[in-house]
């Protein structure tokens, strides 16, 4: 891709973030202790990874998995935007009689791989992974994890596996908005920071970026190389894009009032009239 | 029974392009040659990550491919317990999990290396398939038998050396289906395993002698035949190398209250413990009141 063309391409998804958390927000007021915080944290890894880096996002040889399954919301409203996902099911998400829920279920379209449980989506990607070259598919995997995550055992047990069995057809997206539930990552295992020179360690190609600049993400998404899998550590906020949920714990768990709406609401509108 | 797994994949892989072995740190490697030579990029081995070999096999069953995950037992189940939960039963995925050495096996070892709460736990799983052969022969079969399933098999194998005990039977292996390995009167002995191997040679030193059944599918579990083996014996004598707590025993006693059969039951099985002895199998087996002899007095009814 061309300069221009990324610029373009950015701003239309810079446009299109801003219309999706809205959605996302919509839902919120029909969907109790919605997960709005996580999604719109990795709002802009997942949609600039399915919408620009893969080659056919929807059915391609390329694999998505979300491994931060309680970011589910920003999967389903990129998938609801691409056609793949019904309206009505999202905004349903979760409700009695729905079929997709709090975490991305195998089975609804669009996800190749259940989550909700952090610390499974490596080793799988690298399964897939292995199993295109086995299967003479050129594809990638992408797996967007988040930073805590990175405490389960078996994510490391996937990032030494990874290099060593040669995979290089493997992207992982971290999302680092420096939080778990119950705090900061730095307060709770401070060691875990900084992440980037333990990838390396391990045998990763690594990338930093800012992971809310499309542009940006999609210039080290490109990056990727033929020797080794590639890692970036994207710097995220939590609750990104509205001020008063921007690394606040609580919005990892509750929906916003109606009068909270309304301020989230106008902090999203988009600078022109018109949508992209 | 881990050459009959080698020999398994190797005759599969003649037939299938889709044949994959994950292992971790341990595989039937010596019989594994003639699969190797043949389909040399059809291996993986993760070392000694577990919860890795079973992501991955989730992984490449995703792709299409028939991973056989393959790993000494405890360490095939118990360690990647969410891995197996979640990766393969939830997404239903074709894997097969086989654990080597499962039960006393691995006597001499201790208590990590045991596994007797294997049944119960991956029976409790949804979309699990549950077999435990008793001897070589069954091990092949369940094998090439995990080919008609499209969700997770946990195979409950035992080491090495175990003898053939169905080579006579003359009911074929089926998946799903309690096999009559040996007939016989009065007593019925239904188990699985290669402690079966105990019981045949207890059934043949009895002058009663006994009827035997491998009930090797323990998930879906054969009720219609555990029905009939309760109407058509006046004793039913329960044998495995597993704890009681969801095992085969609880499972017979609980369909023989319901469908009220007056058959007596005899349990054997594990202890609620860890055991801290060491020997050989036979030794552990006896000192959990596992033995020829005392099988043979449940024969008689003693």
């Amino acid at each position: 891709m061309t300069n221009p063309d990324r610029q373009q391409c950015a701003e239309s998804s810079r446009r299109r973030c801003r219309r999706l958390r809205r959605r996302i927000l919509e839902v919120s007021q029909k969907v109790e202790a919605l997960h709005v915080a996580p999604a719109f944290s990795c709002l802009e890894i997942v949609d600039t990874t399915l919408n620009t880096a893969m080659d056919a996002p929807y059915g391609g040889s390329d694999s998505f998995i979300l491994s931060k399954g309680h970011g589910a919301m920003a999967l389903y409203v990129v998938l609801e935007e691409a056609g793949i996902l019904d309206p009505e099911e999202v905004n349903n998400v979760s409700q009695s009689g729905s079929s997709i829920g709090g975490h991305p279920d195998r089975g609804v379209p669009g996800v190749v791989v259940a989550s909700g449980s952090l610390g499974h989506g490596l080793p799988i990607a690298l399964g897939i992974a292995r199993g295109k070259r086995e299967n003479g598919d050129h594809g990638r995997v992408y797996v967007v994890m988040s930073d805590g995550e990175l405490m389960e055992g078996s994510v490391w047990e996937g990032l030494l596996l990874g290099p060593s069995l040669g995979i290089s057809n493997v992207t992982i997206i971290i999302d680092h908005n420096g939080s778990i539930s119950r705090g900061e990552i730095a307060n709770v295992q401070p060691n875990l920071i900084p992440i980037a020179p333990k990838l390396a360690a391990f045998g990763w190609d690594v990338r930093e970026v800012d992971g809310h600049d499309p542009a940006a993400l999609a210039q080290v998404l490109e990056s990727a190389t033929q020797t080794a899998p590639l890692a970036i550590v994207a710097r995220t906020v939590k609750g990104k894009g509205v001020s008063y949920m921007e690394n606040q714990p609580i919005w990892a768990y509750r929906s916003p009032t109606p009068s909270e709406y309304q301020r989230a609401l106008a902090e999203l509108i988009d600078p022109e009239p018109h949508d992209a | 029974m881990r050459d009959a797994v080698a020999r398994a994949i190797t005759e599969a892989a003649r037939g299938r392009s889709d044949v994959i072995l994950v292992v971790a740190d341990i595989s039937p490697a010596a019989a594994l040659k003639t699969f190797l030579d043949e389909n040399p990029t059809r291996i993986v081995d993760v070392g000694v990550s577990e919860q890795a070999m079973i992501g991955m096999a989730a992984g490449l069953a995703i792709t299409g491919l028939r991973p056989f995950c393959y790993t000494i037992a405890p360490f095939s189940l118990y360690r990647p317990l969410e891995q197996i939960r979640v990766d393969l039963a939830y997404q239903d995925l074709p894997v097969v999990v086989v654990g080597v050495g499962a039960g006393l096996s691995y006597s001499a070892l201790g208590a990590t290396h045991h596994t007797a709460e294997d049944v119960a736990i991956a029976s409790a799983i949804p979309n699990m398939t549950v077999v435990a052969p008793c001897d070589p022969d069954e091990t092949e079969a369940a094998m090439i038998s995990s080919f008609q399933l499209s969700g997770p098999m946990y195979l409950r194998i035992g080491k090495s050396g175990e003898p053939t005990l169905t080579g006579d039977a003359r009911e074929p292996f089926v998946l799903g289906r309690i096999r009559k390995i040996r007939e016989g009167q009065g007593t019925a002995i239904i188990g699985y395993g290669p402690v079966l191997a105990m019981a045949c040679t207890a059934a043949e030193e009895s002058e009663n002698g006994a009827a035997i059944y491998s009930a090797h599918t323990l998930k879906p579990l054969d009720l219609d035949r555990v029905d009939s083996i309760l109407a058509d014996y006046a004793h039913v004598v329960v044998l495995e190398e597993h704890v009681e707590q969801g095992g085969l025993g609880m499972q017979i006693r609980a369909r023989a209250q319901l469908s009220k059969a007056a058959t007596q039951i005899t349990t054997f099985c594990l202890p609620d413990e860890f055991l801290h002895e060491y020997g050989s199998k036979d030794d552990l087996l006896q000192t959990v009141g596992i033995t020829q002899d005392t099988l043979a007095l449940a024969i008689r009814g003693v």
